[in-house]
């Protein structure tokens, strides 16, 4: 409650929420169930184009702190503002339009519809998005802007055209998944640990082309991950625990 | 669309399952529609196997039972009506004409009917139609045959053939009246009644066949010989039965009576419209429980398809998660797996349909032949294209049930990717 009367007023006092590409303050999200989680996060910003590190070690509320990020959570109490819009104005329908016209989510691992081909799974946000099928044309169609989003993610021309998702390597996965992410130049990419099943090598190739990607969109990056190692790839790195304080409660 | 698309692309994906899926359903539909169609053909056959008879008469009996083995030549008499009364009743005022029929003695299966050459005009089947000669014509001679289609068909016989008529009417004979064969005088046309599969003689025939024996057995040493027997009286002593055309139906109940109240000897006579609606009440009650069956059958089809969709659920809450992120709302999950549904038992529907179709095609002629039922191939009644309709919205509200779980999950899990 202390969290609620104080939050919206350090934020306005510290920050300039009109440059912010994302915005917490006073969230607090408790998941129901037997054991319940609650998360508080009194203050957090991503600024726009900024290349963001959230670190944390599992289990610390990560996942609920993107879920939250992304509308796909609607927190207990506190504001969340995504580039100028409050998340808890919008219906839940236009929370997942908003979702899809301005994030680009790539997940740990498992990222790609198994029974679609690389090109329909990269093509699927602007299945749902119009505003990103309007952008994604204008350079070529479809098709095209998919597989040049591919190949400038480092996938062979072959593999683009002939692979079926389950014959890729968890790599090459990724590299479609990021691709997916990428289409259309959603301004917010998110990422869950994209790089954990990779080894350093990939990690750094996979980073590289998806920063360099980011950073011809404009779009700014917040990536989730316990590995302390990626830091220097960011501009900035933030501890969720030093933003977010997690309670178990223990059940009654 | 969209949606539609991806649905199929997912089902691609799980082929063998969804094969199975729409195999299950295919063959529930496929017995649905079957039972139904048996029905209505067999009620059909039944119906149009005698019209234009007014009443048929035979030994005091139930109504049914002498149907059954007059017309049907199912199950035997129970006993026989004297010539006297035969005459009797054809010499009553209000009978216009009356055909004696004398069963008991088959030829290879095929049940034999004595009867008199007035039973090829009198008869008549399906809404008055009358009994057509293929070849030939009606027995002229006292050993003449008149066979029908199938008998015909089955054993090969065309005009002029000599055949033996065997005593009884088991499908084997031990005994034979092989002293007096008979001539193939005339063949008849298809009718799709039990007429196809009877052999046809003369009243007298059936005496003369008879004439040298007692209790159903030859007597020996007093052999009749064929041409013997054409000078003896062969004036039949007993009939099984006859069939009567009145001259107004509003004499039925009259004439009906009277025979029932017939002094000399116990008799029935009985209206066969009334007595196949007997029929129908006496096998309705196990056609009800053959369409519940068949129902059950779909219902299960369609539960082992939630089974299905529901068994492959857990590995799809990823898929569903990945949809939710490209901006897949939960309703567009929903629709999903309820489309999911529906386009199996879709194609279920399709596909069983499809194969009765086949199938009767295939089958007629051996139904036909074997049990003397002719199945129509015609399109689909506006009932069953309702019962059909219902099984593929069952098939969505089916889907529906493991969409709305895959949707709790869906708002669950978060961005969690469960693996």
């Amino acid at each position: 409650m202390t969290d609620l009367a104080i939050a919206p007023v350090e934020t306005r006092g510290q920050g300039h929420p009109r440059n912010d590409a994302v915005s917490f303050a006073g969230v607090v999200y408790t998941w129901p169930g037997a054991s319940p989680f609650t998360i508080r996060i009194s203050e957090f910003s991503l600024a726009r184009g900024e290349k963001l590190l959230m670190l944390g070690p599992s289990g610390s509320g990560k996942s609920t702190f993107l879920s939250l990020l992304a509308g796909i959570l609607t927190p207990d109490s506190g504001r969340i503002d995504v580039l100028g819009h409050d998340l808890a104005k919008l219906s839940r329908a236009a929370r997942d339009r908003f979702r899809v016209e301005y994030f680009g989510i790539i997940f740990q691992m498992f990222n790609l519809l198994p029974y679609a081909s690389l090109i329909d799974n990269v093509l699927l946000p602007v299945r749902f998005s119009k505003s990103r099928r309007d952008r994604a044309l204008t350079e070529g169609s479809l098709h095209d802007v998919a597989f040049r989003l591919l190949a400038a993610l480092g996938l062979e021309t072959n593999v683009i055209a002939s692979a079926t998702t389950a014959s890729l390597s968890v790599g090459q996965q990724q590299r479609v998944a990021a691709a997916r992410a990428l289409i259309g130049a959603p301004q917010i990419i998110v990422a869950d640990e994209p790089t954990s099943a990779l080894d350093r090598n990939a990690e750094k190739g996979f980073l590289e082309l998806l920063f360099a990607q980011s950073a011809a969109a404009g779009a700014s990056v917040i990536m989730v991950s316990h590995d302390e190692e990626l830091a220097h790839y960011f501009d900035r790195v933030v501890r969720l625990e030093d933003i977010a304080v997690a309670t178990r409660d223990t059940p009654r | 669309m969209m949606i539609f698309r991806l649905a199929i692309q997912s089902l691609l994906n799980r082929k063998i399952t969804a094969l199975l899926t729409v195999l299950t359903i295919s063959v529930s539909v496929m017995l649905l529609l079957g039972v139904e169609k048996v029905r209505t053909g067999a009620r059909q056959s039944f119906a149009d196997t005698i019209s234009g008879t007014d009443l048929i008469v035979g030994a005091r009996s139930g109504s049914l039972n002498l149907l059954l083995y007059s017309i049907f030549r199912i199950g035997n008499a129970t006993n026989n009506v004297t010539w006297k009364s035969y005459q009797d009743i054809a010499r009553q005022p209000d009978v216009a004409w009356a055909v004696p029929l004398s069963l008991g003695d088959s030829h290879h299966g095929f049940r034999v009917l004595g009867t008199t050459a007035d039973y090829f005009t009198h008869y008549k089947f399906r809404r008055g139609q009358s009994i057509t000669f293929a070849t030939g014509e009606p027995f002229a001679d006292l050993f003449d045959a008149v066979i029908g289609a199938d008998v015909a068909q089955a054993l090969g016989y065309k005009l002029g053939d000599r055949i033996v008529i065997g005593h009884g009417v088991g499908s084997i004979s031990f005994v034979e009246h092989e002293n007096k064969p008979f001539r193939v005088s005339g063949v008849l046309a298809k009718t799709g009644t039990p007429i196809d599969r009877t052999v046809h003689v003369s009243l007298e025939a059936i005496e003369a066949i008879h004439i040298d024996w007692q209790n159903g057995a030859p007597v020996p040493g007093e052999s009749v010989s064929a041409d013997d027997v054409r000078k003896m009286d062969l004036t039949p002593r007993a009939i099984t039965g006859a069939m009567v055309g009145l001259k107004s139906k509003l004499a039925t109940f009259k004439v009906q009576r009277a025979i029932n109240d017939y002094q000399a000897e116990p008799l029935s006579a009985i209206m066969p419209g009334v007595a196949l609606q007997e029929l129908w009440n006496l096998v309705g009650t196990a056609e009800t429980a053959l369409s519940a069956v068949s129902a059950m059958v779909v219902v299960t089809a369609l539960l082992g398809m939630v089974t299905m969709i529901l068994t492959t659920l857990n590995e799809r809450r990823r898929e569903m998660a990945i949809l939710r992120t490209v901006g897949a709302t939960p309703a567009t999950v929903l629709s999903l797996l309820a489309a999911e549904g529906g386009l199996l038992s879709l194609a279920g529907v399709v596909i069983g349909t499809l194969g009765l179709y086949a199938a009767l095609y295939l089958a007629r002629p051996f139904i036909d032949h074997t049990y003397g039922l002719s199945l129509t191939i015609g399109a689909l009644q506006a009932s069953e294209w309702i019962k059909l309709t219902l099984i593929v919205l069952a098939g969505f509200i089916a889907g529906l049930l493991p969409a709305i779980r895959a949707y709790r999950l869906s708002l669950a899990d978060g961005m969690l990717v469960r693996t």
